[in-house]
Formats: structure tokens, sequence, C-alpha cells
């Protein structure tokens, strides 16, 4: 019985010990060159293991990269000179329903989407400044940008 | 007489005088890892391409105009080397067996225990998740006690060798998700374990 109530106890512990802001949405894997986040008008840099949230622009550098790995399982990398926002992320982790949504405002990005894209059709949109992509579970790249202003 | 096909040629050159293309944009559809190929729909300003083969492309010049066309894995891997690169180690589960009634690993899977240490070790900035289970045998409370013994053992197995507690969260799901359903009161090995997810 106490051997219940502990482990009851450490269920519980570790329950609270993980990151309160339901906000999180994933994790940062890679990071090469100049990587930051932009959260709130604040700028952050974005080093391995750093969260990121929705409402997050991820901006990589001329010599940057990175890679994020989503709680989903979804994986977005983006090549130098990107701006890529996290719109939207929501993930029941049990029903794996939700949404994720993110705009490459210019740049390179490749993506192998995760759970949610699986889990519905729908749950999944990459937006550029020219087009909205519909994800039907699958593996896709994105580059966008105005040659003039590039 | 006009010919249709130097109408053609007019209304090229005339797309092609269009000054410089407004946009550069590129939309790829990769094989996926397990060598299938899902679908990407493109929809930009009224008109959509939906991409479903391996390597099927569509560019985008300017909102409204996007033309489909596959290109090489080369040309790909060209426009998109660095971000492909950056791509994070692709998420993975192990199982791992347990003798019965105690958190005592079967051999074959203390074995399995060093790759999977490996692997995790390989990764930068890895969360991993451990989640215990049970057979039917017994009530469920003691194996609800049980199943979470079994995953903090394995907890305990990784921090030994160096990975940080807290990039592990540990949680004992009891009898409740059997890989193979059985009758209440049944022995299964193949019940008695813990999943590992890595990512």
């Amino acid at each position: 019985m106490n051997r219940m109530v502990l482990s009851l106890v450490v269920v519980v512990a570790a329950l609270g010990a993980a990151p309160a802001g339901a906000q999180e949405a994933g994790h940062v894997k890679v990071a090469k060159g100049a990587v930051q986040i932009e959260r709130a008008g604040q700028k952050v840099p974005a080093t391995l293991g750093a969260v990121v949230q929705a409402g997050d622009v991820v901006v990589t550098g001329a010599d940057g990269s990175v890679g994020i790995t989503f709680l989903d399982n979804s994986l977005l990398s983006a090549g130098p000179n990107s701006v890529l926002a996290i719109d939207r992320f929501a993930f029941d982790s049990t029903t794996h329903q939700g949404s994720f949504e993110s705009s490459l405002k210019k740049g390179t990005l490749a993506v192998v989407s995760g759970k949610l894209a699986k889990q519905s059709p729908d749950a999944m949109k990459v937006k550029t400044p020219a087009a909205v992509l519909g994800v039907r579970g699958t593996e896709f790249l994105v580059r966008t940008g105005d040659p003039k202003n590039d | 007489m006009v010919s249709r096909a130097a109408l053609a040629t007019l209304a090229v050159l005339l797309l092609v005088g269009c000054a410089k293309p407004m946009r550069d944009d590129l939309y790829v559809l990769m094989p996926d890892q397990d060598g299938k190929t899902g679908a990407l729909s493109v929809e930009s300003g009224g008109q959509q391409a939906v991409l479903d083969q391996p390597y099927a492309s569509a560019r985008v010049t300017e909102p409204g105009r996007v033309a489909a066309g596959p290109i090489t894995e080369q040309e790909a891997r060209r426009a998109f080397g660095a971000a492909l690169d950056a791509q994070p180690a692709r998420p993975t589960s192990f199982i791992l067996y347990f003798l019965e009634a105690r958190d005592e690993l079967t051999p074959d899977s203390r074995q399995l225990l060093g790759r999977i240490i490996d692997e995790i070790a390989r990764r930068p900035a890895p969360e991993i998740v451990v989640i215990g289970h049970t057979d039917r045998v017994g009530p469920v409370p003691y194996n609800d006690t049980l199943s979470l013994r079994r995953a903090e053992r394995v907890r305990d197995e990784l921090v030994k060798v160096g990975i940080a507690a807290d990039r592990i969260r540990v949680e004992g799901r009891g009898e409740r998700e059997p890989l193979v359903p059985t009758p209440d009161g049944v022995a299964e090995p193949r019940n008695r374990r813990v999943e590992i997810s890595v990512r």
C-alpha cells in the first residue's frame, strides 16, 4: 500500500515537473550559424534544446540553419535566410487531434509531417506569401521569396 | 493566315516578356522514408496543384500562376541542401520485455538496452518517454505499481550511463494497454514490457 501511495506521488511529481507552458510546441534539435527565436518582441538565440512555442518566429542568418522537432513528431528544418512563423500549434497526445499552422515568409523549409497530419488530413497547413499547402501525411520542401528583395 | 502555332509563339513571347517573375517559389513532394509517398496540395490565388508522386513539384511565379512538373532528386538537393541537412533525427521507439511479475529485463532485452542507449547518446537534446506495462495477471493496483517500477528501472539504467534524468518522462499504464489483448488473469510475456520513445 505504501508503495502504491509512493508511486502515485511519483506520477504526480512527474506531471508537475513537465514544462507548464501550454503553448510549448517543440524543441530545437539542430542549430548551425545564426539562428534566433523572436517571441513577444524579444530575440533569443535558438540553442540546442530551446523550447519553440506557438507564436514564435524562427529566423536564420546567411550562414544559419535550424531543425525543430514538434510534440507530434513533425520535423521542420529551415535553411539560410529563412523566416518561419509558428502560427498555431495544438496537439492532444492521447487523441492525436489538434492543428499545426506555420508560415514560411521567406527562405527554404523541409517538412516531415507527424501525428497531427496522420490523424486528420486538414490538421497541418503551411503557408507562404503566395500559397497555402495542404498536407496529406508526407514529406515535402518549400522555397519562397521575392527575388527582387533577396 | 495567322497560324495557330504563330499565335502560340506570340503568347509565349508575351508571357516571357512580362518582366521578371515576381516570385521564385518552389514546392516539392518528397518520398517518405518508409518508401510511401503522401500528397501535397498547393493552392495559390484560386489555382491548385496536387502533388502525389515523388519529386513532383509546383512553381509559383506569382499568385495564381502555378506550374506543376517533376524535378530531379539532384535539383531538389541543390535547392534545399541546407534545410535537408538540418532535419532532426527521426523520432523512434523501442520495446523492452520483462520477466514475469518482476522489474528485471529478459536477457534479449538487456542486450537491446545497450543499442537503445547508443541511439539516445547520438541525439542532441533528446526527449525520452518511458512507459511501463504489465500483463493481466494480478490485481489492477498491483499492476499499476509494477508497470511504473519497470519504467523507473529503465530510467535508472539510462541515468546510470549519463543521460540526464530531466530529459526522461516516466509513466506506468498497468495492464490497461496490452500489446496482445487477453482475458484477465492470463500470463502474456509480450505484454510485460516498457516502451521507450526517443526524439
